[in-house]
């Protein structure tokens, strides 16, 4: 946790203030042998509660920053921490390995499967390697090759999203990232295998619904999911990204909301402050959901699933039909 | 048979019997690739390609139709479909605002048009875009008008062509917008498996949200001359590598260079190209004819 102190969001400064305060105390209580114990404790009480608060009504933006924490619990995270015997496998078979896109064998609870996520880098060199979360076509076309193993094997699928969008570069485009991300919402839609999606941090418009088409979707309660990011819609309507915080709010990218328009399966709380706070929480809410959300698919045949996620998929979307 | 009847496809001079034109701004029109000031009335009649150079200009949903549909036996779909504004998207202007204003400027009610109808008689069902409306772009009708159109086409054993335009999903209607991406594709699997033939055309542009979802799954993508198609737009593209992009980059020969379509097709030519490969591919559904070598224009 020391290194948490050191990267919080602006919105939590006065709870990190009052940490700050108490680690102070503490301090004082070792050096002194005064017994300020007390006073430790009103203060902790106050920042939990400080805490609770920011976290019950954050904005979009806010959230926006938590989906985004550089602390937040990735991919492999989830993976080591939800899955046994996980056994990666790299590459499109064509091209190169994509670092943005993992994925492989592993166990959910002893029960064999394949789990597909997008993966950031925590420190810089990582960050670069596998470029901030951005997959390239051949990330796609790994994905697309894992969910045919999964098909093939009968093996359910669980996906972890996480991407600020797929990478806009000169190589994805000549390589037609197009095509990887169509084919894979192509593949996903008609796979003969359960699919459970879990937005778990940013849900990055097509980069992201490419590994996100799923049986159920559900998000981490401070993630977001957004057809376009808050600063490329503020670039577009208000020609400035600085109105970001006005985009998100507008867009309407926060699990709550987007449960209520219908268009994900169920929103997922995280721990008071968010996963990074208290991954171990985290990991708990999140591997109950999944095998609760597991059992209830795998009770339908096949035939019945496959109907169920067409009719799902043909449901989305607002319009009126008129006279 | 004066010369202009020669070098033009028979299917093209119906056009001028059509409904629907885009409005021309003025008798006479400066091609934009070659600059040469054009008789307006012969540029539409050459389907908005100019005569000089070849260049393609933009094309109205309807009009592309009806260069690419039999006169006889169009039937439309999906047009009770209507926009609504599930989030209450306001930023300068209401989105109702927006969509009144492009149905004023184009009398569609969005921005893609679905006919049922024939290709040479090959039964097709066939979804072309508006790009004058909000840029083309994908939301909740655009996405159901598709789906209807898939599902016509699955009902009358009928071919299935897409004629994108498009900058995207429909940033006004949020990730709605972004689920018709996977419900458009969802669709078109259920067409894979009535062993129906998808053709999609790309023009000019077919970006972001409809160029990475159904605009590559054709069993056959063919695109016009000239036309931009990728993923990221160019600007973006540049901001992010901090690179200027080679000359022609994202353009139809570009992606015909790169493998990733079957064909760059003249527009004039488009008619006759569908008409013959969906024959091929649609024989098992019934006899269709040979499809002539066309008196095709030059470029």
């Amino acid at each position: 946790m020391s290194e948490m102190k050191r990267v919080f969001l602006e919105f939590e400064r006065p709870v990190v203030e009052l940490e700050e305060r108490i680690g102070e105390l503490r301090r004082t209580q070792e050096e002194s042998a005064v017994d300020l114990s007390e006073e430790i404790e009103k203060l902790e009480k106050k920042a939990r509660k400080l805490l609770e608060e920011l976290y019950r009504k954050l904005d979009a933006w806010q959230t926006t920053q938590v989906a985004r924490h550089p602390l937040r619990p990735y991919t492999l995270d989830y993976v080591a921490a939800l899955f046994t015997d996980f056994v990666e496998l790299k590459g499109d078979r064509h091209v190169a390995d994509d670092p943005a896109i993992v994925g492989g064998l592993a166990r959910f609870r002893g029960q064999p499967c394949v789990v597909i996520g997008h993966q950031k880098g925590r420190d810089t060199k990582e960050k670069i390697r596998r470029n901030f979360g951005m997959p390239r076509p051949e990330g796609y076309r790994k994905a697309v090759r894992l969910m045919k193993l999964a098909e093939k094997f009968r093996l359910p699928l669980f996906t972890f999203v996480d991407t600020p969008g797929a990478f806009p570069g000169i190589d994805a485009e000549e390589r037609n990232q197009s095509e990887a991300i169509g084919r894979a919402i192509y593949e996903m839609a008609q796979l003969k295998t359960p699919t459970i999606v879990t937005i778990i941090g940013e849900g990055g418009s097509g980069g992201a619904l490419a590994i996100a088409v799923g049986d159920h979707v559900a998000m981490l309660s401070h993630s977001i999911y957004s057809v376009i990011s808050p600063e490329g819609c503020a670039s577009i309507l208000w020609k400035s990204a600085e109105k970001a915080p006005e985009a998100a709010e507008i867009l309407g990218i926060t699990a709550p909301r987007l449960k209520e328009l219908g268009v994900i399966d169920a929103v997922v709380p995280e721990p008071v402050g968010g996963a990074h706070r208290y991954p171990e929480e985290m990991y708990a809410t999140l591997g109950a959901h999944l095998a609760q959300t597991l059992s209830e698919l795998q009770a339908l045949s096949l035939e019945a699933l496959l109907a169920r996620r067409q009719e799902r998929l043909a449901a989305y979307g607002r319009f009126q039909v008129a006279a | 048979m004066n010369w202009l009847d020669k070098i033009i496809p028979p299917g093209i001079r119906r056009v001028t019997s059509g409904a629907r034109k885009s409005v021309p701004e003025g008798l006479w029109t400066k091609c934009q690739g070659c600059e040469a000031v054009l008789y307006t009335a012969d540029l539409e009649a050459n389907l908005r390609v100019c005569p000089q150079c070849g260049h393609h200009h933009r094309l109205g949903a309807r009009a592309r139709l009806d260069a690419l549909l039999d006169p006889q036996g169009r039937e439309p779909i999906g047009d009770e479909v209507r926009p609504v504004d599930p989030l209450r998207f306001k930023d300068s202007k209401r989105y109702t605002e927006r969509l009144k204003e492009a149905q004023r400027a184009t009398g569609e009610h969005d921005a893609l048009v679905v006919i049922a109808g024939t290709v040479e008689q090959i039964p097709v069902v066939a979804a072309a875009f508006e790009f004058e409306f909000l840029g083309g772009s994908m939301g909740s009708v655009v996405g159901e008008r598709f789906v209807r159109g898939v599902r016509a086409a699955v009902e009358r054993r009928a071919a299935f062509v897409s004629i994108a335009a498009s900058g995207g999903a429909r940033m006004q209607e949020g990730l709605l917008s972004l689920m018709q991406m996977a419900k458009t594709n969802a669709a078109l699997a259920q067409l894979a498996e009535a062993g129906l033939p998808y053709l999609s055309i790309l023009t000019d542009p077919t970006m972001g949200g409809v160029s990475a979802s159904f605009a590559f799954m054709g069993d056959l993508v063919v695109a016009e001359p000239g036309a931009l198609i990728g993923f990221a737009g160019p600007r973006v593209i540049e901001q992010t590598v901090r690179q200027t992009l080679p000359d022609g980059f994202q353009r139809a020969e570009f992606l015909l260079a790169k493998g990733a379509i079957d064909a760059v097709v003249d527009r004039r030519e488009l008619k006759q190209w569908t008409a013959r490969a969906l024959s091929l591919l649609m024989a098992r559904f019934g006899t269709h004819e040979s499809i002539p070598d066309a008196p095709f224009a030059t470029v």
